[in-house]
């Protein structure tokens, strides 16, 4: 391992390091689900993510799209090929560490919002915070409310997720994926459960994301006209990367 | 607060009715536990006591532990010796007022008896009964035995002085037919016979004694058995019940004949003791147990309900560490819950079985209470207990949270 540790990517001020590392890296990356029968989810994937890039992953409903998502997050493990992220290899690493990888560089926003419902919107956003414990309580709670009054959560803050509709839960849910100021926003069919005004919202928040804090996203979308604002689109077909486009 | 102790909190909090079912099955165990120690604990004290009061505390014969060795063994070198005749000994403490003396000087302020004890017949009428007579002085032996409580008519300080007086028990009295005031005789193996007149009945509740016991004047006791000056037995009382032990082994090095503390006397009673106490953590034991299951249980259908959140949780970035410490938290917290609410149960309990009263009818009728021994040592052992099987109980359960992969979990929602 070289000077960056993940956690320089993190301070919210620091500009992005002078490296020519890619900040997501799949090498030849296969995962197969062994049972009666195995299951190729992905194949033989071959990947770098850039800092400040905004890509789109697409494809046919079976084709991996979720399952390459999981293995850039580090929620489920490549059985060949490594992911590395910020140029360390994470296949390497014991399970508690890909946990703080997880915590510290990578945001999930999933389909359904998957807030925690005993928890306000602003508790749900602080839990990462405090695992974290990086900030004293009173400054978790500033940057959480500041987090979602950007996200026009105005007037939300308090309230437990049975009580927002679905387009504010998402909302909440990507400010959760924000809190620990992630350098990459990890989304699955961010807007699927969405109806078109919301799901206009949401892609802009992610849009300005990648544009105005220079955060990389990975987004998993059925939607075409979602996935032409994405300046990069990876397509997936049976578990294989067909075409990858830059814009 | 703690995020996961948040976390942990939230949990059991949403299972409001069941978490309280958990703590009360846990308060159970716990106030049982208590309460029952009190009473246990108690009890054996009461006894001990009761026990230690009625006895001698050190009990010195003139009997030896192992048979002496024969002098010509020693004589010899030899390994055994066969065809031999056993030098006889006179037995008897040899020279009563030096062996007292020494006894004195091991327990400065304990009490001290002597006595001679010697199987004999007493006859009255047609009748003959065996007994053990035991010559005593009757001063000295009111301060070392319950004798003196167990007198029913006439006086054991009658004793005193009288040369031919003599105490026995009730029973062996109403075998002879004879009466306080009335003369029996006594003979001994010596063939000395010596007659006495009945100045006391005593009842101890001990049949053997009560139908077989008799107790004059050492003197009377000397000359029938024919051995002057002589005593075969010390009790011994001493100020410090704890030291018997220490005091029995001393006087025994130094004196050389057999000294018994009470421990050794009593030691298949005070095992009986132990045993009852297994009997009894074993019951509150099992009682634990099953509120152990319980605690398994919530915590159990808390992972099996919350699945969704966990896979939430560490898609988030904690680790299966922290999901274990979640759910071994659930556990702890119902069992620290349930001790303070046992604590405050077998606190109750103790007091309320405090408040029962019996009647004893003896002689006069005695109003006593349950003997109860409060200690903070049965709370703390009780209560830690609890406590460690409740984590046990969580962890069983946080195992199986820890192991949950969120990608099925997240698969299976979408
Ligand atoms: N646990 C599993 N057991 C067997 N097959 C599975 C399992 N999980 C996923 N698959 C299969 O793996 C393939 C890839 O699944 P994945 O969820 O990644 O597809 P996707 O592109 O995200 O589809 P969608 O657009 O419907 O969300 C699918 O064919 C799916 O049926
Ligand atoms: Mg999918």
């Amino acid at each position: 391992m070289t000077s960056a540790a993940p956690t320089e990517a993190l301070s919210p001020d620091a500009a992005p390091p002078p490296s020519t590392r890619p900040l997501i890296e799949l090498r030849d990356v296969t995962r197969i689900l062994s049972g009666v029968v195995d299951t190729t989810l992905v194949r033989d994937i071959d990947l770098c993510i850039d800092r400040g890039e905004f890509v789109a992953v697409t494809g046919p409903s079976g084709s991996g799209k979720s399952s390459l998502l999981y293995l850039l997050g580090l929620l489920d493990l490549p059985t060949s090929g490594d992911v590395l992220i910020d140029g360390r290899s994470t296949t390497d690493m014991d399970e508690a560490e890909r946990a703080r990888t997880r915590l510290a560089m990578l945001g999930f926003v999933f389909q359904f919002h998957f807030l925690l419902p005993e928890f306000t919107a602003l508790g749900n956003v602080m839990i990462p915070m405090r695992k974290l414990g990086r900030l004293p309580e009173r400054q978790m709670r500033q940057r959480a409310t500041e987090i979602l009054l950007s996200l026009g959560l105005d007037g939300q803050v308090d309230k437990r997720p049975e009580q927002l509709s679905g387009g504010q839960r998402q909302r909440v849910a990507i400010a959760r994926a924000l809190a620990n100021d992630p350098p990459v926003i990890l989304a699955d069919e961010p807007t699927g459960s969405l109806d078109s005004k919301s799901s206009t919202q949401v892609f802009d928040i992610l849009q300005s994301l990648v544009d105005t804090q220079g955060r990389t996203v990975i987004t998993v979308t059925h939607d075409p006209v979602a996935a032409a604002r994405c300046r990069r689109r990876i397509h997936l077909v049976d578990g294989r990367m067909v075409s990858d486009e830059k814009v | 607060m703690n995020l996961v102790l948040d976390i942990a909190l939230t949990h059991i909090l949403g299972r409001l009715r069941q978490t309280l079912v958990s703590v009360v099955g846990v308060a159970l165990g716990v106030g049982f536990t208590v309460a029952m120690s009190a009473l246990m604990v108690g009890s054996q004290n009461d006894f001990v006591t009761q026990l230690i009061d009625a006895i001698p505390h050190v009990n010195l014969t003139d009997e030896q532990r192992d048979a002496k060795p024969q002098p010509a063994a020693a004589a010899f070198a030899a390994v055994e010796i066969h065809g031999l005749r056993p030098s006889e000994d006179r037995r008897g403490l040899r020279n009563p007022a030096e062996v007292i003396a020494i006894v004195r000087g091991i327990v400065p302020g304990g009490r001290v008896a002597a006595s001679l004890i010697g199987q004999g017949v007493a006859r009255y009428g047609g009748t003959d009964i065996a007994m053990s007579l035991t010559g005593i002085d009757p001063r000295a032996e009111l301060q070392v035995t319950k004798i003196g409580e167990d007198i029913r008519e006439g006086s054991l300080e009658a004793l005193a002085g009288a040369q031919d007086a003599i105490v026995i028990g009730d029973a062996a009295a109403r075998k002879l037919g004879a009466r306080l005031g009335d003369t029996i005789s006594v003979s001994t193996s010596k063939g000395l016979l010596k007659r006495f007149k009945i100045v006391g009945l005593f009842h101890s509740g001990v049949t053997a004694s009560d139908e077989g016991a008799a107790f004059v004047l050492l003197k009377s006791a000397q000359i029938l058995f024919d051995r002057a000056n002589a005593v075969n037995q010390v009790k011994i009382k001493v100020p410090d019940i704890d030291q018997a032990r220490a005091v029995a082994t001393r006087i025994e090095r130094e004196i050389g004949t057999k000294a018994t503390s009470w421990e050794e006397a009593h030691e298949s009673l005070l095992s009986s003791f132990q045993i009852r106490n297994v009997i009894m953590y074993t019951v509150v034991g099992a009682i634990l147990l099953v509120a152990g299951f319980g605690i398994y249980n919530i915590v159990s259908t808390i992972v099996h309900e919350k699945a969704r959140d966990i896979a939430i949780l560490k898609s988030l970035g904690f680790a299966e560490g922290d999901m274990r410490a979640i759910f071994v938290i659930e556990g702890v917290i119902i069992g620290v819950l349930g001790a303070l609410a046992g604590s405050a149960l077998g606190f109750a309990l103790t007091e309320l079985l405090g408040l029962v009263k019996f009647e004893i009818k003896g002689g006069a009728v005695e109003i006593t209470r349950l003997p109860l021994y409060r200690s903070w040592v049965h709370y703390a052992i009780a209560g830690g207990f609890a406590i460690v099987s409740a984590a046990v109980a969580g962890y069983l359960p946080a195992r199986k949270a820890a192991k949950v992969k969120p990608v099925d979990i997240i698969r299976g929602a979408t």
